[in-house]
């Protein structure tokens, strides 16, 4: 066989040399070097961090490629980007800038209420949110090559997390479980692609990588969602909008390694000064949870 | 005989995966007391920076040189890079191997490709071999100790240029073998294993 770039095979690829590990959002090159000396296997490079996203308001947008760039002069490891949902010609530009992975972001504001982008049509692999199985597996459907639940950015708050993480991996053990012939009603029930759920039921596991995301911000929120069975952590506000980055991007990256040793693990949360400040989920007002976004 | 990956990070989930349908015995290795009673140890794809840092931390540099002594070690594209001794980039490396990497060799995610490879050292040497290049590392340099395994082919980009090396019983390659269904390269580096203890038995220290 000749020689094929961007098959299935070559994008889902990226994401399991990722597993084990954690994706940082970075504003600046100089974030992007402090991720990289931390041990972070990618950065997500952004305009503002999901917490400040939330306290500027307005529409969010594909970042200044200008920025992309340097940060993808800046660092050996993979660049990240993210675009709208269903901003099609964003993602082109990212493609064209040449980032090693698209993140299609309900962190941003979404650019179609009912259709997110055909990624089969792009040869950069794309990463997408979810809060359940159906979504997964319709983001799958489209052409994802990566998962992360998404929990809730920019708060601090590690709770939606955990619940969407916990909503993947029950669903799939129900799956698991399900006899053959339910399997076509309980795809439409959830909204997903027939032979992507029997693929999923075969496997007993999504058939991409799928990471957490969304509220993360202490060594032991990455740990506790590496015993929940994901394959790694993306950190997004939770180093920069802390007290002293370095050392916590550093801590984050070896709990997520050691996350089964409570020793290790209680060691390097020592120390760490302040987390950052953070909003309670149930303190946000209505209309303002980013995970409801995605269709 | 126990095989061990280390799981720092990267996909050493799936080198295991591979090692179970195949029977052997396997252990994750993240510390180094994990490395008594392995008889042989793989170092995964993933981020040769991250890998390198962790190991640092966790003291791992030291013991993985003195298990190299009389143990075979398999390094796949991060672990292949962390074998050499040289990356033209500051990181930690075992320096375990007399070569040097060229990293992101190929350029970016975009640029990563799969390809049929001849491996001449593998069972049924005439089957091309479908070889995983993500961000690949190239083998930039070899020692004159270093056996070329596989190079590119003619009509390719960087065409010639090695991308498997063997150098008594370390292994480097700069692709994946554990992202396909083709087993032959972990039954090369088995073969390794079980080489080395046949030929003495006191090497063993398990």
């Amino acid at each position: 066989m000749e020689k094929e770039v961007s098959t299935l095979a070559v994008k889902k690829g990226l994401a399991q040399m990722l597993k084990g590990g954690v994706i940082m959002d970075v504003v600046t090159p100089e974030h992007a070097r402090i991720a990289e000396d931390a041990g972070a296997v990618a950065v997500m490079a952004l305009e503002r961090v999901p917490a400040d996203i939330r306290a500027y308001g307005g529409v969010a947008r594909m970042s200044d490629p200008e920025i992309i760039l340097q940060i993808m002069d800046t660092v050996s490891i993979p660049v990240m980007a993210k675009c709208r949902i269903g901003h099609f010609v964003e993602a082109q530009i990212l493609e064209a800038l040449g980032v090693d992975y698209i993140d299609e972001s309900e962190v941003l504001t979404p650019a179609d209420q009912a259709h997110h982008i055909n990624k089969h049509e792009f040869k950069v692999p794309f990463v997408c949110g979810c809060r359940n199985l159906g979504e997964a597996l319709r983001r799958i459907g489209e052409g994802a090559a990566m998962i992360r639940t998404k929990g809730e950015a920019g708060t601090g708050d590690v709770v939606e997390a955990v619940r969407h993480a916990r909503a993947v991996m029950g669903e799939i053990r129900r799956l698991e479980n399900m006899p053959e012939d339910e399997l076509m009603t309980y795809s439409k029930e959830i909204g997903a692609p027939y032979n992507t759920v029997k693929e999923t039921k075969e496997l007993g596991c999504l058939p991409v990588v799928n990471f957490a995301a969304g509220g993360i911000a202490t060594p032991a929120d990455a740990a506790m969602m590496m015993q929940l069975g994901v394959d790694g952590v993306f950190v997004g506000s939770g180093i920069f909008k802390s007290g002293d980055p370095p050392r916590r991007a550093v801590a984050i990256v070896e709990a997520t390694t050691h996350y089964n040793d409570p020793e290790i693990l209680a060691k390097i949360s020592r120390g760490l000064g302040e987390p950052m400040v953070g909003i309670g989920i149930s303190e946000l007002p209505e209309g303002e949870h980013l995970a409801e976004r995605g269709w | 005989m126990k095989i061990g990956v280390l799981a720092l990070q990267g996909d050493f989930a799936e080198h295991i995966a591979i090692l179970h349908h195949m029977e052997v015995d396997t252990g994750e290795v993240r510390l180094p007391s994990q490395l008594d009673e392995l008889d042989g140890l793989i170092i995964p794809g993933g981020e040769s920076t991250t890998i390198g840092k962790l190991a640092t931390t966790f003291d791992m540099i030291e013991p993985l040189r003195q298990f190299s002594h009389n143990r075979p070690i398999w390094g796949t594209c991060a672990g292949a890079i962390f074998l050499s001794c040289g990356a033209k980039r500051q990181q930690p490396l075992l320096n375990l191997m007399d070569i040097t990497i060229e990293r992101n060799a190929f350029g970016r995610q975009v640029n990563s490709f799969e390809i049929d490879l001849i491996i001449p050292a593998l069972e049924d040497p005439e089957l091309p071999f479908r070889a995983l290049f993500i961000r690949a590392p190239l083998i930039e340099r070899v020692g004159e100790d270093v056996e070329v395994l596989a190079r590119l082919p003619e009509d390719s980009q960087r065409a010639g240029r090695v991308v498997a090396a063997q150098q008594g019983h370390l292994l480097a390659t700069s692709f994946h073998p554990e992202l396909t269904d083709d087993k032959r390269f972990h039954r090369y580096f088995l073969s390794l294993v079980k080489g080395l203890e046949d030929h003495d038995p006191s090497l063993r220290l398990a």
